[in-house]
């Protein structure tokens, strides 16, 4: 298991999706930084470049302007220590929950008795071991973001990238896999980087929230949420305080026509 | 189960009703009722009937065999490179809708009056059903699968094992259901002209002997066979995609 998360760095950060009949920038000169085992929390509107940075960041686009840094090394495909989830889990569906938590060490070639090993405690781990033998379909939207969570963990990543990854499921589960997420961010010293539509679920688990203008996306704001993971935080004033505040930046980026 | 079966003895019982009421209806020696054709059906089995439907049975299972071989590798390979598909895509849409069965003629003088002229024949038809289906369906495989396992580490190889084969086989099923019911019909084609076996030669021959019960003997062959293709195909589909009736 890693003994720390990654960091990150972004500077100046531009990216532009060119097809043969246009170019669309998505994302321009986007600069933060992310401490090791600290969780970030990124909302904005629609089509603002989110997920385009997180793709980034997973070696899945490769970027020409500015800088991306984790760990001081550019991103590479398949990095070792970078998972990302995303918001319709990518689970495969012909594969049951072992055979899909297990998947990125096959990958890997790890050896069959490590495997076995790790797939096991991860299982046990999320509370999905009774499951291993059923097919993502046979599982409630929770059960299967466990699923994608346990995959991702599997590989002992440092880094974990998430787009809207609760976004689909009812209040309560989102609610419960928040805390479920926090518990194993903090238990683990993970570095996560979550991208979200809900103002309360980025108030909840970022550390700090960096608001995206659209389009193209740029950071407006990034704010402190010292409290974060305070006892009983859902229901602190300063919670709603942030809430609020994250809500008008969120409605400043609605009325400067800065949305597609 | 139980009531599958039942389900699908109930279907088979009102179109063997609808015949009769037609035949008694239109009282006329070409179309003969079922029970006559039943009759003649069991009585020819043995008297070389049965020869005929393996030979055919032969032919479509060969010709859907290599369809499956040419057709779904090359598939997969136009549908997840899009260079290659741009060059291809142009003559697939100009041969694809020409029916194959005016190269019957073309195919006899290259490669004969025997079976592999047929096969080939089915073949050409069956392997471009199997091969539009399997490029469109490995071109619209999820691009959110296939990001979060290369995210997992995943390589060419590993893409194609894991993502894109298994899921594309529940449309190579459907291309297979299309496809078996094409091949009978271009193998009735092909096995009558210039032919001396087969449940398309023998039907042709009953006809010319206005042998009507002894064709409809031969239709009901040609059903059958094909009722074994689809049959075998549901199982198969049943037995390997048993997640998509979750």
């Amino acid at each position: 298991m890693s003994s720390e998360g990654a960091s990150v760095a972004v500077r100046d950060l531009s990216f532009s999706y060119a097809s043969a009949e246009r170019r669309v920038e998505a994302i321009q000169e986007i600069t933060f930084s992310i401490e090791r085992g600290d969780i970030y929390t990124i909302i904005g509107p629609s089509a603002s470049g989110k997920s385009t940075l997180l793709y980034i960041l997973a070696g899945l686009l490769p970027f020409a302007s500015g800088e991306a840094l984790i760990n001081g090394e550019r991103p590479q495909p398949g990095r070792r220590a970078t998972s990302l989830i995303l918001q319709n889990y990518g689970l495969l569906p012909w594969k049951t929950v072992w055979q899909n938590v297990v998947l990125g060490m096959e990958i890997r070639r790890l050896p069959s008795p490590e495997i076995r090993a790790r797939g096991e405690k991860i299982l046990n781990e999320m509370g999905i071991a009774g499951a291993a033998k059923r097919y993502p379909a046979e599982l409630s939207g929770g059960q299967q973001q466990r699923v994608a969570i346990a995959r991702s963990l599997a590989t002992e990543p440092d880094l974990l990238l998430m787009d809207e990854p609760f976004s689909s499921l009812d209040a309560y589960s989102r609610e419960s896999m928040q805390e479920f997420l926090q518990e194993i961010q903090r238990k683990r010293g993970l570095t996560v980087i979550m991208v979200t539509h809900g103002i309360e679920e980025a108030a909840f688990l970022g550390r700090k929230i960096i608001v995206f203008a659209g389009h193209p996306g740029s950071v407006y704001r990034i704010f402190d949420n010292p409290l974060v993971g305070s006892a009983e935080y859902r229901k602190n004033d300063s919670f709603f305080h942030l809430c609020t505040e994250l809500r008008g930046a969120m409605e400043w980026n609605q009325t400067t026509g800065k949305i597609l | 189960m139980k009531k599958n079966i039942f389900r699908q003895i109930v279907s088979i019982a009102a179109l063997f009703a609808a015949w009769q009421f037609l035949a008694i209806l239109v009282a006329n020696p070409a179309l003969p009722t079922p029970g006559n054709a039943f009759m003649v059906f069991f009585r020819e089995i043995p008297a070389g009937l049965w020869n005929h439907f393996l030979i055919s049975g032969w032919r479509v299972l060969a010709s859907i065999l290599l369809s499956l071989l040419a057709g779904v590798p090359l598939g997969l390979w136009l549908g997840r490179e899009e260079k290659y598909d741009r060059f291809f895509a142009p003559m697939l849409y100009l041969i694809y809708p020409i029916p194959k069965i005016v190269f019957l003629p073309l195919v006899m003088v290259l490669f004969g009056l025997g079976n592999f002229s047929k096969i080939f024949l089915i073949t050409l038809v069956v392997f471009f059903q199997i091969l539009v289906t399997t490029r469109d369906a490995a071109r619209n495989v999820s691009q959110a699968m296939i990001l979060s396992v290369v995210s997992l580490g995943a390589k060419r190889r590993d893409l194609y094992r894991h993502v894109i084969w298994p899921a594309i086989i529940p449309d190579i099923f459907t291309a297979l259901r299309i496809g078996s019911g094409t091949a009978i019909a271009v193998l009735f084609f092909a096995e009558s002209i210039a032919s001396s076996e087969g449940l398309g030669y023998y039907l042709m021959d009953a006809w010319s002997r206005y042998a009507y019960p002894e064709m409809f003997a031969g239709i009901i062959a040609m059903g059958v066979l094909g009722y074994a293709l689809y049959l075998a195909i549901d199982i198969l589909d049943r037995k390997i995609c048993y997640w998509k009736r979750l």
